[in-house]
């Protein structure tokens, strides 16, 4: 699963965090998910779980979603994601790389491709809680 | 915030000994081809390779090798598709070769999307193609990636030249290996070599307009067979060994 590549990542990046900031334990971190990457976030936190240790063996992981939103380069135009317009082939494509919805989505005003994605992509660590 | 995935890149390079990027800036001038034909002859002499397209609005290797009805597939990350002996992974796989519009932004993300969670495993050989123009993707490999060794193709024209020139010293500027410039598409008696020579990098030979070219794309086998593949043999792979 592609989850646990994103959960090696995030701890990978914890621990490179927690060595830098001298953290003695890590207690809490706080992660904001981008919906466009439609984790399965039952996946992400028992991989989370399996891959922490030492100094974030206790530490507990938040997941917060984030909705997705465009806006339209051409004509300014807001909207947002509505996944259940795809078929699952197409949804497995953007959860792999949310940047493909450039390949199936376009403004619903004006059809231009040509958007960006305000929100709703990629994967943050937004905080970590701990001892130092 | 931290995005997460810059920091596991190195990890998931550490199984590939050797990375070569190729490169111009100049559009046009033979790179995809240069890379996957490259790919296919260290394949056929053993070593395991990988092909990664990193021209993301226009992918173009995936046609070159004919690569038909594959997908990547997941284990914890994505595993590249398996053809003719080598890994090859593409943005195509996810956008069925539809047009895809993408800004600067878009291009970075992709690649540290693709570089974060795709598993190569252990390889000899990583090549990647690169889009023309020097421009997101390659900051992003040389800020990314930055034992990468450059292996740049240019065609005869000073105007190819000029663009070659100007990614030279972005490259000497980061310390960025050249392996050195190929013709591509040359005459005998062209000035490319001593232009090359010049700005002290490494001149690799010409290879020909090849007319072989256009009936092979898509046939690994005629490939192999066209004077095109012959001259990447000889002028190329020695200079690609011989660093090992
Ligand atoms: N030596 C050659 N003889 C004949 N045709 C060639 C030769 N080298 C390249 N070509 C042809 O020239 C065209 C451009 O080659 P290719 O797509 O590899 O260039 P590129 O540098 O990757 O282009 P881009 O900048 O668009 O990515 C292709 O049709 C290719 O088959
Ligand atoms: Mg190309
Ligand atoms: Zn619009």
């Amino acid at each position: 699963m592609h989850e646990w590549a994103l959960a090696e990542a995030v701890i990978t990046t914890v621990e490179e965090i927690v060595e830098r900031e001298k953290y003695e334990e890590v207690f809490e971190v706080s992660l904001t998910i981008g919906e466009l990457q439609q984790i399965d976030t039952g996946i992400m936190k028992f991989a989370l779980k399996h891959l922490k240790e030492g100094k974030l063996k206790k530490a507990k992981f938040s997941i917060k979603m984030h909705k997705a939103s465009f806006k339209c380069n051409v004509c300014g135009n807001l909207w947002v994601f509505n996944k259940n317009k795809f078929n699952e082939e197409v949804s497995e494509a953007i959860h792999f790389i949310p940047e493909v919805s450039h390949t199936y989505i376009k403004c619903p005003k004006c059809k231009s491709p040509d958007f960006n994605i305000v929100e709703g992509r990629g994967l943050y660590i937004q905080k970590i809680r701990g001892r130092k | 915030m931290v995005d997460p995935r810059i920091s596991i890149i190195d990890g998931r390079l550490r199984g590939v000994k050797d990375i070569i990027v190729v490169s111009s800036g100049k559009g046009g001038v033979g790179k995809s081809l240069t890379a996957s034909v490259l790919a296919l002859i260290l394949t056929r002499r053993g070593y395991k390779v990988g092909l990664l397209d990193l021209d993301f609005t226009s992918p173009s290797t995936h046609l070159i090798l004919g690569v038909r009805g594959l997908n990547p597939t997941e284990d914890k990350g994505i595993i590249p598709v398996e053809v003719f002996g080598l890994r090859h992974m593409s943005i195509v796989y996810y956008t069925k070769d539809k047009s895809t519009s993408l800004r600067g932004e878009d291009l970075s993300n992709i690649l540290t999307e693709l570089l974060a969670v795709t598993g190569w495993g252990e390889l000899d050989f990583l090549i990647l193609d690169m889009p023309p123009g020097i421009g997101d993707t390659t900051l992003d490999v040389i800020k990314y990636i930055s034992r990468s060794r450059f292996l740049l193709v240019a065609t005869p024209s000073i105007l190819a030249f000029s663009t070659v020139q100007k990614l030279v010293d972005l490259l000497k500027s980061q310390n960025i290996t050249i392996i050195g410039v190929l013709e591509n598409i040359g005459r005998s008696d062209t000035a490319l070599a001593k232009h090359v020579r010049d700005i002290g990098v490494k001149y690799l030979g010409t290879i020909p307009f090849d007319d072989q070219i256009e009936g092979s794309i898509g046939n690994v086998d005629k490939l192999f067979n066209t004077e095109f593949a012959s001259s990447i043999e000889k002028l190329v792979l020695p200079n690609i060994l011989e660093a090992r």
